[in-house]
């Protein structure tokens, strides 16, 4: 498959994720949308690393070229996975003070 | 000798103990430290003057003030047969004033009776510093301090604004003067490296004519100023806003002598430009005229007196001028004792009218001010140059010299001693003679001066009358002008310079003894119109001119105050407050504005704060969009 259709997937759901962000409130969905964008991500890294790797097998049938952007891949997953684990304590936390997901009533921090 | 140093240093001290300590010392402890630092000084001064009869001039070193390789100004003092007359002129008559001022000023609280002694005291040393100083640097920071210190003594009551005023005309007016001063010291540096007065009057040579001539008249611009010449004369009137006998020290003792001795020390400068000279002498008789015209019709005492000063001193311009330096300097000292006298005595009479100045509202006052009237009287025959009073003589001289220079010099300056006559007369007949027209109060008030003000008049009476035999012409005994010999080493370079014409005996006598005859009518004139007046009519034409002194203080306000203020007004307004401030201000508004403005985006919504983050992401591609690795890339990629 061209690789101009994984770059036309990975933009769609990253401008899914950037929309999603921008226009919800609820902090769960925000939170989705982030890890949609993530993977959008990851999906361009892989489609990548597949496509340098089909070209340098050409010459090469022993190349390892692209399997850096896999590795990459799974850092971002780790990441990830620590930064939902994070990010939904912050969430939980936040139910519990305002009874309420709603990021916008974040900004009544200072009170 | 080692002695010299104690002169400065006991009126310094005398300063620091009664400014210090002027709250816990009791009045007649601040008057004997204040009196008896002069009177130390005084006799320092004559234990030097016997040392320089017979061991003559003497320069003493102490350390250098700046010391920049080659170039050295030490901190020295000399004393030679010009300075220690100075010496026992400001100590001598200093020392009079202080005892004097101890019981004029004794209705003073004490923090103020103190503050005035230590005043008195810095006044004395800065004068001091002045005539002993062996450079012109030192000459120069005395000549500040008198400055200064004239300025604290004119405003010394300063609650009154218009004292304030006149203080500060004192301080401004000598400013100027300064200025010239100054000037012609940089110029003697940069042309000889030295201000020494013996290395600058040993090397003279190295001057061209012009410097000679510029310096001389720089420094001449300095002695109008101190010295209250045409035309910067009018800050001395006006100081009589201070205490009288402040008014004394400045007029007899310090201050304005400063410009005689000044010129008198650099007479070689002087006698080496004739056109210098020339210019002394027309201002000195030009201001001796004008201030005697104007003192005929003044009715304030002190301010007859003031007038009378600016004159007499014009008369030792126009001796200085016409190179009779010993004529001038015996003025400055037979002047310090009449004039010291007559202050003294006006302060009197003013204590004993309880302020009241005015002439007009005084007279009668021989029988209830007897020392007072006789001293004043003693002192106005010496001032008008009756002989044998001391003016006689000084006065004489200086118009002998005038006569060499220029006879037409001799007539203006025969004229102006006939107006000095009448003045000083209607001063003394208005004041002492005919009814008293004082209020029913006053006429019940009126005393004699206590003792502590009437001794210094006594002994200033007994100087006026004898001092001028120091200083006998030739044409009465040959040899008898004992001060002439006793300065000649000062002079001895400028007469080598020019050679001295004499008058023919004839031509002295006669001058003499007409302008004595023509004084002594003008004193019966006036003696007559005055003693009987009784009623003053508002005067008009020129009587009024001279009344309002020739208008020329509105004259400097009009021309020079009032523009000059009125620049200052549109600097501050205009310049300053539309101008720099608003600049200022302006760039503190803006940032305050903009902040202001800035601190809206900061709203705390995380959703604004992504779609910003966004918006400027998606800006940044757009504005990238061209770049060639980005075209490269996208190349690649479609």
């Amino acid at each position: 498959m061209p690789i101009q259709y994984y770059i036309g997937l990975a933009a769609t759901l990253f401008c899914i994720g950037i929309t999603g962000v921008l226009i919800r409130r609820n902090a769960i969905i925000i939170f989705m949308c982030i890890e949609l964008m993530l993977n959008a991500v990851n999906l361009l890294l892989v489609a990548f690393s597949k496509m340098h790797y089909a070209t340098a097998f050409i010459r090469n049938a022993n190349t390892t070229a692209g399997s850096d952007a896999q590795l990459f891949v799974f850092f971002i997953m780790v990441v990830a996975a620590a930064e939902v684990s994070v990010g939904l304590a912050i969430i939980v936390m936040m139910y519990r003070n305002t009874h309420s997901v709603d990021v916008n009533y974040l900004n009544r921090l200072k009170n | 000798m080692n002695l010299i140093y104690l002169v400065p240093l006991f009126p310094l001290l005398g300063f620091l103990i009664n400014g210090l300590f002027r709250k816990s010392l009791s009045k007649s402890l601040i008057g004997i430290i204040g009196s008896g630092a002069i009177l130390a000084s005084f006799i320092v001064s004559i234990i030097l003057f016997n040392d320089v009869r017979t061991n003559g001039s003497m320069i003493v070193s102490y350390f250098n003030l700046l010391d920049i390789e080659a170039f050295k100004i030490p901190f020295a003092f000399q004393i030679d047969q010009l300075s220690v007359i100075f010496l026992l002129i400001i100590t001598g008559i200093g020392f009079l004033i202080h005892v004097y001022s101890t019981a004029y000023m004794n209705d003073e609280t004490n923090e103020h009776f103190g503050r005035y002694f230590s005043y008195l005291n810095l006044f004395v040393f800065s004068m001091l510093l002045l005539v002993m100083g062996a450079n012109y640097v030192i000459m120069f920071i005395g000549w500040e301090g008198v400055g200064l210190c004239s300025y604290l003594l004119i405003g010394f009551w300063f609650k009154n604004n218009t004292y304030n005023y006149a203080a500060k005309k004192a301080f401004v007016m000598n400013r100027i003067g300064d200025l010239g001063f100054l000037l012609a010291v940089f110029w003697i540096l940069a042309k000889l490296g030295t201000v020494n007065y013996g290395e600058v009057f040993a090397s003279t040579v190295k001057f061209s004519a012009s410097d000679i001539t510029g310096i001389t008249l720089l420094l001449f611009v300095g002695a109008c100023g101190k010295s209250a010449q045409i035309p910067l004369y009018t800050w001395l009137p006006d100081a009589m806003a201070g205490p009288t006998p402040v008014s004394a020290l400045i007029h007899a003792a310090t201050m304005v002598t400063a410009g005689i001795y000044m010129i008198a020390r650099s007479n070689v400068l002087y006698t080496m430009a004739p056109f210098t000279q020339t210019v002394v002498a027309i201002i000195g008789l030009a201001t001796a005229l004008f201030a005697a015209t104007i003192a005929l019709k003044q009715n304030d005492i002190k301010k007859v007196l003031a007038y009378s000063t600016v004159s007499q001193l014009g008369y030792m311009f126009l001796g200085l001028g016409a190179g009779a330096y010993t004529g001038a300097v015996f003025h400055v000292m037979t002047h310090a004792f009449f004039k010291a006298l007559l202050f003294l005595g006006a302060g009197s009479v003013i204590h004993a009218m309880h302020h009241e100045q005015d002439i007009r509202n005084m007279g009668g006052l021989k029988k209830h001010l007897p020392i007072t009237h006789i001293s004043f009287l003693l002192a106005c025959l010496a001032i008008s140059g009756v002989p044998p009073f001391s003016g006689f003589f000084s006065k004489d001289e200086i118009l002998a010299a005038a006569y060499l220079k220029n006879p037409i010099f001799y007539y203006l300056g025969a004229i102006g001693a006939l107006m000095t006559a009448f003045y000083m007369f209607r001063l003394y007949a208005l004041t002492f003679l005919g009814k008293f027209r004082g209020t029913e109060e006053q006429h019940h008030h009126l005393h004699e001066s206590p003792s502590a003000m009437t001794i210094p008049l006594i002994v200033l009476a007994i100087l006026s009358v004898v001092g001028g035999f120091i200083g006998i012409p030739e044409i009465f005994a040959p040899d008898a002008h004992m001060l002439e010999k006793f300065l000649h080493p000062i002079f001895a370079q400028s007469d080598s310079i020019k050679e001295l014409h004499h008058l023919d005996r004839s031509t002295e006598w006669m001058m003499m003894g007409g302008v004595s005859v023509l004084i002594i009518v003008v004193i019966i004139i006036a003696w007559r119109k005055y003693s009987r007046t009784e009623q003053f009519v508002a005067s008009h034409g020129i009587a009024r001119t001279l009344e309002n002194k020739w208008y020329v203080d509105e004259l400097y306000d009009n021309v020079i105050v009032r523009p000059v203020t009125g620049l200052g007004s549109v600097l501050k307004n205009v310049v300053e407050k539309a101008g720099i401030d608003g600049a200022v201000n302006g760039v503190g508004r803006f940032v305050h504005y903009s902040s202001r403005q800035l601190r809206l985006l900061q709203s705390g919504q995380v959703g604004n704060y992504i779609l910003f983050m966004v918006l400027s992401i998606v800006v940044l591609f757009l504005v990238f969009w061209n770049q060639p690795q980005i075209a490269h890339f996208l190349e690649k990629i479609f």
